[in-house]
């Protein structure tokens, strides 16, 4: 409310159109639709894992993948520098070894974004795995159905408003990221420096701007909340 | 061309050992009370379950010898299985359905549709090809996981409960259909069910299991002549009345028997001659006095001997005709039952079974 009151609606038009506002919205989009992708093409096995396999430390991996969501994204930023920093684990390896450097890159954002909005979308598909009947399977591989084909024909389809769900939720997560962004790939524009970078940076300038950037964010989060309808609580 | 099989499968701490063989051509069926081991087997027949020790061997090839290491997956055995929930897949429209195995076998879409077009119409849901599962009736849904299990040809075909979901009226109808697809099936036919009459009108073998363990394999006949437990002569006590019938009307007939007489839903087969009216004693109920009522069939008679098992007793009646009533313990109590107690028995018509001598 406070922020509908605060906007500068006059401005507001000028403000979103400016190259600032439209370099990090389209950074923004890119970088979320990326992370989202991203969390469910590695978010299915997890998910698959967890719902349905039997190994020991399930618990553990669980808990490891659920993190993220609780941990102040700060802390998530530390640690991936931590890992792929010029100086981290895997960073200076891929320095020495390909001269790759991911940390100020827009790689980087998405990597930051991925690693909050992975949690979301596992969860959301482990839940649609356990809804799933699993007998389902094993009745395609009585009708000579492979893994593979089983997963195309019969778990992905049945599967189809979970996905779209874990996807948008994902998609969201990763649109507002803004703790691990900014500490790990920094605050770039046109690289790194995505809305909610953008809305941090105004705020210490131009406030208004920043108001009117927040709005736009706020927007284009409640569209994709209404246009998914409460799917995922089904 | 024959099923061997002999295994021991653990499911959790419940251990299921089988021993039995079944031949190509003819129908055998898994006979037992529920939880005796019966979908256990089948899953293990299936590959879902390995066994812990044992063989499944079909026409030569060994499926499961955990011994030697060899473990068939169940997508690479040749076996078709309809399910007790038969488990279409919900997504997918009937003719997709039946289509699903060839299509997994690479079958290009055109060909596939086509042999499942064919099967469907067969089985007489030929119409009903576009329709989802969830829109079909329970008999529609029946016939179209047959025709899904069926159309990749396996060499052993796997029926688990195939008739229990449907309604008295479905049933007759549905079995009609199992039958003649039976008898056309030329590979190894197991039968999985806990309704003695399903077995022995469909199976020409019966494998009784209780607990877990094989009690006895034989024909009908010979089980019935000689039963082994008490499970075993329990299942072949199903009343069974031969006759000849008269119409009633309204879809009823009259059944006239050397020892009674019965009201029968008619049979629209039925041109003349002898048919067999079966009534399960679980569908007879007793009454200290003249029931009031719908059921057609109403009998007296005197309780000749009552037979506790569990929680419940069979009572057998010198009525006109003799019948066998299965009763709660309750029942046993509130009625006073005991052998020389003077009781009614009523049934419904619809609740009687008629079959071809």
């Amino acid at each position: 409310m406070g922020l509908i009151v605060r906007t500068p609606w006059s401005r507001i038009g000028e403000i979103i159109a400016s190259e600032t506002a439209l370099t990090a919205l389209r950074l923004s989009l890119v970088v979320a639709t990326a992370a989202a992708a991203i969390s469910l093409v590695l978010g299915f096995p997890i998910a698959w894992a967890l719902a349905r396999a039997e190994f020991r430390g399930k618990t553990f991996v669980r808990t490891l993948v659920v993190l993220p969501l609780v941990m102040p994204p700060v802390v998530a930023g530390v640690g991936l520098l931590a890992a792929f920093g010029r100086r981290g684990v895997v960073g200076s390896w891929l320095y020495e070894a390909f001269g790759v450097q991911v940390t100020f890159t827009t790689g980087a954002a998405v990597l930051a974004a991925t690693f909050v909005s992975l949690p979301l979308a596992v969860l959301v598909l482990e839940v649609g795995l356990r809804g799933l009947d699993d007998r389902l399977e094993d009745a395609a591989s009585t009708l000579g159905a492979s893994r593979a084909y089983t997963l195309r024909r019969v778990v992905l389809p049945l599967m189809g408003s979970q996905i779209a769900a874990a996807l948008v939720l994902a998609w969201a997560r990763a649109l507002g990221e803004f703790g691990a962004t900014i500490t790990f790939a920094g605050n770039l524009q046109g690289r790194t420096q995505t809305l909610p970078l953008a809305v941090f940076e105004r705020l210490q300038t131009d406030p208004e701007a920043a108001f009117a950037v927040s709005m736009l964010l706020i927007g284009l989060a409640f569209v994709v909340i209404l246009g998914l309808r409460g799917r995922f609580l089904r | 061309m024959t099923l061997a099989v002999d295994l021991t499968t653990r499911r959790g701490t419940f251990a299921v050992e089988a021993g039995f063989e079944a031949p190509a051509g003819s129908t055998t069926a898994l006979l037992g009370p529920n939880g005796s081991g019966k979908s256990t087997i089948v899953s293990s027949i299936a590959g879902l379950v390995p066994p812990e020790v044992g063989t499944v061997v079909l026409d030569g090839t060994v499926l499961d010898g955990p011994a030697s290491g060899v473990y068939v997956p169940p997508e690479r055995r040749p076996i078709g299985v309809v399910f007790q929930d038969l488990l279409l897949f919900p997504h997918l429209s009937a003719l997709e359905n039946v289509a699903f195995p060839l299509r997994a076998r690479g079958v290009r879409r055109a060909e596939a549709n086509e042999r499942s077009d064919r099967l469907l119409r067969r089985l007489e849901v030929g119409e009903r090809a576009d329709a989802r599962p969830r829109d079909l009736s329970g008999g529609e849904a029946q016939r179209v996981a047959l025709a899904r299990a069926l159309v990749a040809e396996p060499s052993l075909l796997l029926l688990d409960e195939p008739l229990s979901a449907l309604d008295v009226g479905t049933r007759a109808r549905v079995r009609d259909v199992v039958r003649d697809e039976l008898e056309r099936f030329g590979g190894v036919r197991i039968l999985v069910t806990h309704d003695p009459v399903e077995a022995s009108t469909l199976a020409e073998r019966l494998v009784i299991l209780e607990n877990g363990r094989v009690t006895q394999i034989g024909t009908p006949e010979e089980i019935r002549s000689a039963p082994r437990s008490r499970y075993a002569a329990d299942l072949v006590g199903v009343n069974a009345v031969r006759g000849v019938l008269e119409p009633l009307g309204e879809g009823t007939g009259r059944l006239i028997a050397n020892e009674g007489e019965l009201v029968v839903p008619w049979p629209e087969w039925y041109e003349a001659g002898e048919v067999i009216a079966l009534v399960r004693p679980v569908d007879v109920t007793l009454w200290p006095h003249r029931p009031e009522g719908s059921a057609r069939n109403v009998l007296r008679g005197r309780v000749t001997s009552v037979a506790v098992d569990g929680e419940r007793a069979r009572v057998r009646l010198a009525s006109t005709p003799p019948l066998v009533a299965e009763v709660t313990l309750g029942s046993v109590e509130r009625l006073g039952l005991r052998a020389g107690t003077d009781v009614w028995a009523s049934f419904k018509a619809v609740e009687v079974e008629l079959l071809r001598p």
